[in-house]
């Protein structure tokens, strides 16, 4: 069976020849009208239309949107805040980077739709700093817009007004997370908050009540007033609806972006239909399937779930449709989109060094577990890897990601400790081994460096 | 079953004992109150909580409720109600309790975490205990015994980060002992409000310093000490000089201004180390400003007076209290006695009685500088209200103005952050007196007469003798000089500017030839009248209950470590000097604002 076609909404205009980041392109193509509906409708009943629609956030928790919406606190009396979470770092994730070079009046247009909705008179775009081009491209949109009055004061006549800024990161992953985004908005380090009380729906950016969107999640908004809540919610699967874009990296012929309905392809169909399957004389050996954080899949791992009528079914790694849920069933998670493929040719070990290294790095030293434990990690991998590696390593490693998991105070530590907990867990023989293979792959008397 | 809980109180179950708790109370507080330690590092009671540690994981469950009826399901084999754990743990510091909560603080669970914590928290620390000024009062070493699992997995390479590095005049810190608490960045942002430490670099590179340009420089430095957990704080002056199970504690008051912050003061063979805050959550917190920290050094100034003077020449107590009765004799009807604001109640009570018998009036030294508004107040005298209390004086002395201020060196050293001078006075009327030749003799508490205003010829117009502790220009000249004893040298009362009675008690014995102020102020008064009084506090108490209507009920045995609020009220109508310290408001700020002026 042919695997499905992709369905684009949000990325209907990505990589279309001759379509523009200006202005005059996007109102071409139809751009803005969503906003003037939004203006003649309601504020309620645009998040009435977001919460029917169903549409789950894009950015890794899959947090249902209108939700969200609602847990606002509305009777404070503080302005509410929206920020727009452009900071794209999860290690395999490269969707929002393609939205904002290509299509940024589609972002902004869905900012002033959810901005008119919750009654934001500021809104922020929070933008990773190694994306100095697209900080260009959005302040260049923001002024076209502004000129336009698609945003700014007197939104397309009215008496509605909302500005919005672009902030540059300074180049930390923890900025993604939204306690630790806003912290860093307010010109801190990007701490992330305790929660609670910090909930950013009641005690947000200067301690206001906040929504913090991803840039797909609030795009799909716009798509969502234009065919309505309950149409949106028929794509894709029942509670994982609509579309999503889905990044492939690594060992495919074909990587890159694509969008489908959710849950609507599986995981062998996106890697060998669409992907164009392992390189040539390689076979698959593991994926990521939602950013580097997520649980790995071996292939040839096979799940037992739970129907709704009480039977089961069993699934391989290739049939697990791409859908939050099954994912979560499956043990490991949708998240940011980001599909990392390792075939044949990777050892695990090494594989889990990278991402070691990646999370030492970017953990915010804030709390205990996930501060030492990730250092730790990274140095039992890269001793592994470039010094003594001892047959107990592997779990020495799960026990460590044990004590982080659950214990902190941002997701960092379960995105941290998940990758070792699940390499161990699956490729345990390869940890156990490796002492053998580094042997193997340097024989005795080899030359060395000295 | 416990009674039916008080309105503000709730009931929790901690390790399945059901408790009484005030409402917002946290987790680790409500504990304590039934004696269940959950172990933290960066919560601290008087600072905001960062929840960073992750020391202080517990379980927490609520009865599970019918989602109908809204009433809770009762398990049908003991009729309590179900419980609904929480998947994860959480920390006890930033969770209030509420009412019915379960909270479990001993299972597998918790072990396991804190065992975790401990571990991650000592895989990069020096481990230089040996060496190191906190070990014997470091939460890391105690919790480690208590809650660590006792051996190392860790083989790889510590993290090194600087020793020894000055982040102020007075701490030094070691970047590798930091847990990376923060307790010490809110200290200065909260509590002094001067944000000046900050964390650099991240994940376990994270290291403690100081804004560029900045040092931590501010009176209350020392108070980081105190609160870091662990030796990364250290204070410059202690450093490297003594082992703190070696030291003798004694508590003690802060005698720098109206404010009595309490103390501790930590000697070794009749030498005194260093000075801590002592928790008083009516008075200081748990804080103490650094200036009150070195003033143990005064006891070894090298004007420190150690020999009994009559007429200039080295004398003997006795011969010298027979000098000053001559005098009395021969000055009757025209002696004054100035008073101190820095004597105890009960050296102020015997002043009293010395006046009394000599039918003196009395004088009181004002000292009035600039309030800091945390806990020096704009009154350098710790005593003004204990003088009120036994009646020494009526009234409050009056500051001198503005223009002829004497800044007074040793309380109010600029190196340590109270730059403002203070304003010595309150003997305008003994001057005139003194002018118009009706005073000829005047005993003085230690109080020096040049330094409050009186000039070289109007000294050398009476005799005087001194009851003090250091050398200066009335000291000099005076006819019979006695010297005495330092707070820390001899025990009493202060009454501070909440008229809350605290006690300080002797940490170290005096210098030879020193003698006890009580002592020699019993000996005069005993001179004066004819008949004995007590000299030591114990029986002097008994006296004051009798004759101070103030004190009546109170029993000095007996005074509570945090002080015993006195009715102030009688004097409530006095001008004040005080403006706003951190437990302290002004009556009435107008009356404050008028004292500084008159
Ligand atoms: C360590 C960490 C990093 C994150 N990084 C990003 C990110 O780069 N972009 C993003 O949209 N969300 C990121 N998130 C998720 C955000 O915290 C937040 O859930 C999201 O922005 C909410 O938007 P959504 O509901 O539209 O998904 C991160 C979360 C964590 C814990
Ligand atoms: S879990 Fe990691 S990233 Fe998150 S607050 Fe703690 S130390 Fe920082
Ligand atoms: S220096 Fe001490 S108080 Fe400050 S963060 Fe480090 S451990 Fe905590
Ligand atoms: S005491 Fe540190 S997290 Fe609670």
């Amino acid at each position: 069976m042919p695997a499905p076609a992709q369905r684009r909404i949000v990325f209907r205009h990505i990589d279309e020849p001759g379509y523009t980041s200006d202005l005059a392109c996007y109102v071409r193509h139809g751009g803005y009208e969503m906003l003037k509906k939004a203006v003649g409708m309601p504020p309620p009943a645009i998040v009435d239309e977001v919460k029917r629609s169903g549409l789950r956030g894009r950015g890794g928790a899959g947090f249902p949107c209108g939700v969200k919406w609602t847990l606002l606190d509305r009777k404070s009396g503080k302005p509410i805040y929206l920020i727009v979470n452009a900071d794209e770092s999860e290690p395999g994730t490269f969707k929002d980077r393609s939205i904002i070079h290509q299509d940024p009046h589609q972002l902004i247009e869905a900012m002033m739709i959810s901005s008119w909705a919750n009654n934001v008179k500021q809104a922020y775009i929070y933008i990773r700093g190694e994306f100095p081009q697209g900080a260009r491209i959005l302040e260049r949109a923001i002024a076209e817009a502004r000129a336009a009055n698609f945003c700014g004061p007197n939104i397309l006549g009215t008496n509605y007004g909302c500005e919005v800024y672009v902030h540059r990161g300074a180049g930390a992953y923890i900025c993604g997370e939204e306690t630790g985004l806003i912290e860093s908005l307010e010109g801190k380090r990007p701490y992330p908050r305790i929660k609670p009380p910090y909930f950013p729906a009641v005690l947000g950016l200067y301690q206001c009540p906040t929504i913090v969107n991803n840039v797909e999640t609030l795009c799909h908004v716009k798509h969502i007033l234009e065919i309505g809540g309950d149409a949106f919610a028929l794509i894709g699967a029942p509670n994982n609806t609509g579309t999503r874009i889905l990044c492939v990296s690594g060992h495919v012929r074909k990587p890159g972006s694509y969008e489908f309905e959710v849950g609507k392809i599986t995981l062998g169909e996106l890697l060998n239909d669409v992907c164009g399957g392992p390189l040539p004389g390689r076979k698959f050996k593991a994926v990521i399937p939602g950013g580097s954080s997520a649980k790995v899949l071996k292939f040839g791992e096979t799940f037992t779930l739970k129907n709704k009528d009480g039977s089961t079914r069993t699934l391989t790694v290739e049939d697990i449709p791409m859908d939050f849920d099954t994912m979560a069933a499956c043990g490991t998670m949708g998240g940011s989109g980001g599909v990392i493929v390792m075939d044949d040719s990777v050892n695990m070990v090494e594989a889990l060094a990278n991402i070691n290294a990646f999370y030492a790095h970017e953990s915010c030293g804030q709390c205990t577990p996930c501060r030492e434990g990730s250092l730790w990690m990274k140095k039992i991998t890269a001793r592994m890897v470039h010094g003594t590696a001892r047959a107990g390593d592997g779990a020495l490693l799960k026990s460590v990601a044990d004590q982080i998991a659950g214990r902190t105070i941002c997701a960092f530590g379960e995105a941290c400790a998940w990758p070792a907990q699940s390499f161990v867990q699956k490729f345990g023989d390869e940890f156990k081994a490796y002492p053998e293979t580094k042997k193997a792959a340097k024989p005795a008397g080899a030359l060395e460096l000295v | 079953m416990i009674a039916p809980p008080k309105p503000d109180l709730i009931t929790v179950n901690v390790d399945g004992r059901e408790i009484a708790v005030p409402k917002g109370t946290n987790v680790i507080e409500a504990a304590r109150l039934v004696g269940v330690d959950v172990p933290h590092y960066c919560y601290h009671p008087k600072l905001s909580v960062s929840g960073n540690c992750r020391m202080c994981l517990i379980e927490i469950g609520m009865p599970a409720v019918d989602p109908v009826s809204r009433t809770p399901f009762p398990v049908a084999a003991s009729g309590m109600p179900r419980i609904n754990w929480m998947p994860r743990p959480q920390i006890g510091c930033a969770t209030n309790v509420a009412p019915g909560m379960h909270i479990r603080t001993n299972s597998p669970l918790i072990k396991d975490c804190r065992e975790g914590v401990m571990e991650f928290l000592l895989i990069n620390h020096p481990l230089d205990c040996p060496i190191c000024d906190q070990a014997g009062e470091c939460k890391l070493q105690e919790q480690s015994t208590g809650y660590g699992r006792g051996y190392s997995r860790f083989i790889e390479q510590k993290n090194v980060k600087p020793k020894r590095t000055p982040l102020g005049p007075r701490v030094t810190l070691d970047d590798e002992r930091c847990i990376l608490c923060s307790r010490c960045i809110r200290f200065c942002k909260e509590i002094v409000k001067d944000d000046v430490l900050g964390f650099t670099d991240r994940g376990s590179y994270s290291t403690l310093s100081c804004f560029p340009g900045r040092a931590l420089a501010n009176n209350y430095s020392l108070n980081t000490v105190d609160i870091c957990p662990v030796g990364a704080l250290t204070s410059t002056d202690f450093r490297f000089k003594m082992r703190v199970w070696f030291l003798k504690q004694t508590n003690s008051i802060d005698a720098e201004s109206s404010v009595g912050a309490n103390t501790v003061v930590w000697s070794r063979e009749g030498v005194i180390y260093r000075i801590t805050p002592r928790r008083n959550d009516e008075v200081n917190d748990t804080w103490l400003p650094d200036s009150a920290r070195e003033l143990y050094k005064a006891i070894h100034a090298s004007d420190r007076l150690v020999a009994v003077k009559v007429n200039g020449t080295d004398s003997a107590l006795e011969f010298a209290v027979g000098a000053a009765t001559g005098l009395f004799r021969s000055s009757a009807g025209a002696i004054a006695v100035v008073g101190s604001g820095r004597s105890s109640v009960e050296e102020q009570f015997l002043t009293r009685k010395l006046a009394d018998a000599l039918e003196a009036p009395t004088h009181l030294v004002s000292r009035v500088g600039q309030g800091d508004e945390i806990l020096i107040s704009a009154d350098r005298n710790p005593n003004v209200r204990g003088a009120l209390v036994v009646g020494l004086i009526q009234a409050l002395p009056k500051t001198r103005v503005a223009g002829d201020a004497t800044p007074s060196s040793r309380l109010t050293n600029g190196d340590v952050g109270v730059a403002a001078p203070v304003r010595t006075g309150g003997l305008t009327e003994l001057a005139a007196q003194i002018d118009a030749g009706r005073i000829k003799a005047v005993v003085s508490l230690g109080e020096d007469l040049a330094a409050a205003g009186l000039t070289a010829t109007q000294l050398a117009k009476i005799s005087i003798v001194y009851l003090g502790t250091h050398a200066n220009a009335t000291s000099a000249v005076a006819k019979v000089a006695v010297p005495t004893l330092t707070v820390f040298e001899k025990s009493g009362t202060f009454v501070n500017q909440q008229f809350r009675l605290q006690k300080f008690s002797r940490a170290v014995p005096g210098p030879v030839g020193a003698t006890d102020d009580l002592v020699v102020l019993a000996k005069l008064v005993a001179a004066a009248t004819g008949t004995k009084i007590a000299d030591e506090i114990g029986p002097l108490w008994s006296v004051l209950a009798t004759e101070v209507p103030a004190l009546r009920t109170v029993t000095v045995a007996n005074l509570p470590a945090t002080g015993l609020l006195l009715d102030g009220t009688p004097w409530a109508v006095l001008p004040f000097a005080e403006g706003a310290t951190l437990h302290y408001k002004p009556a009435a700020e107008p009356a404050a604002a008028g004292a500084l002026k008159s």
